[in-house]
């Protein structure tokens, strides 16, 4: 069960910069969807076709309801990274959606679009 | 990610966005109070996996060092709306994971760097981190019990911020005193957004 650490530059695209074969993902790294932290998730209910295994399953009890990749990440304590993985898989499977992700970032070279500023300011204002 | 289904699925409706808080901060300064006074959840713990050039050592030889860290990052969440969903990342507080911020601050609509008085020179780095990057923060000095207090004036002075910046007082314990801070930094973006489209650099370095 040793660990091979591929040739290449540890970047990935999807992923980020943090690639290592791990056994749970059966040694992938290559997340196909754009999957962030604070991406939400929710299982569709749709019959997975792939052969997922437990780890699947248990991504997608956690994601019954909707639920964010980090939420699923520390829940199942396994690395962000993994649970990006099986979720890519679920995805392309259709059993699981993912939520937009915000509009560029600040410090990115773009503003993030107002409406999302106002409803995060209007939620906050309605803590108080 | 649709493909198409025999088996039919759940009525899938819209996704809450999540969108990202980065609380920064030297160690020990408040972060983990500040995330647990706000978040609705058990604040929750994540592992990262990250693959980094070290940047701080090492340099002379042209050799890049590449250094693997597992880091726990600490968040909680507050529900805003069916729409949409704030998750706050406190930043690792140890020096030897700065070069992880990078990461971490992709896609965050910006950053609360928490400030103790007794110990201004911890924030230094966080202040630095996201000046240099463009990313907006606020600067939130938490009034620990038996803390010397100082005017927001005198804090700006000492952590040589721009004007434009704001400080506040904040008590990291209390949640509405979080979700004030939360909420400097939203009107913080506002005013800078509004003030001109998308030039930031410009306008933080006028």
């Amino acid at each position: 069960m040793t660990p091979v650490l591929p040739d290449g530059p540890l970047i990935d695209e999807a992923v980020g910069r943090l690639v290592r074969p791990y056994t749970v993902s059966d040694g992938r790294t290559r997340a196909t969807s754009h999957f962030t932290l604070v991406t939400v998730v929710r299982a569709t209910g749709a019959q997975t076709h792939g052969a997922f295994g437990l780890d699947h399953a248990q991504v997608l009890a956690l994601c019954e309801r909707p639920v964010s990749v980090a939420e699923v990440a520390a829940r199942m304590q396994v690395p962000a990274a993994v649970v990006k993985v099986l979720l890519s898989d679920l995805a392309e499977g259709g059993a699981v959606v993912a939520g937009d992700a915000p509009p560029p970032a600040p410090g990115h070279s773009a503003r993030p679009d107002r409406d999302l500023l106002e409803a995060v300011r209007d939620g906050l204002l309605k803590r108080l | 990610m649709a493909s198409s289904n025999d088996c039919d699925p759940l009525p899938v409706k819209v996704l809450p966005v999540g969108i990202k808080v980065l609380i920064a901060g030297g160690f020990g300064v408040g972060k983990t109070t500040f995330v647990n006074a706000l978040s609705e959840i058990e604040p929750l713990s994540t592992e990262e996996i990250l693959t980094a050039v070290s940047a701080a050592t090492d340099r002379l030889d042209g050799v890049e060092n590449k250094a693997t860290t597992t880091v726990a990052l600490d968040f909680g969440r507050i529900t805003l709306s069916p729409s949409h969903v704030l998750y706050l990342f406190g930043t690792p507080g140890q020096e030897r994971f700065w070069f992880m911020w990078d990461e971490l601050s992709e896609g965050a609509l910006g950053a609360v760097v928490l400030a103790d008085t007794r110990r201004l020179e911890h924030s230094f780095a966080a202040v630095d981190f996201f000046e240099r990057r463009g990313i907006p923060f606020v600067v939130a000095v938490n009034e620990f019990d038996g803390a010397h207090r100082y005017r927001a004036e005198e804090v700006r002075t000492a952590l040589d911020l721009r004007q434009e910046v704001p400080v506040v007082l904040c008590d990291a314990r209390v949640q509405s005193a979080g979700i004030r801070v939360l909420l400097e930094l939203i009107q913080y973006l506002l005013t800078t957004r509004s003030s001109h489209g998308s030039d930031t650099d410009r306008l933080l370095r006028a």
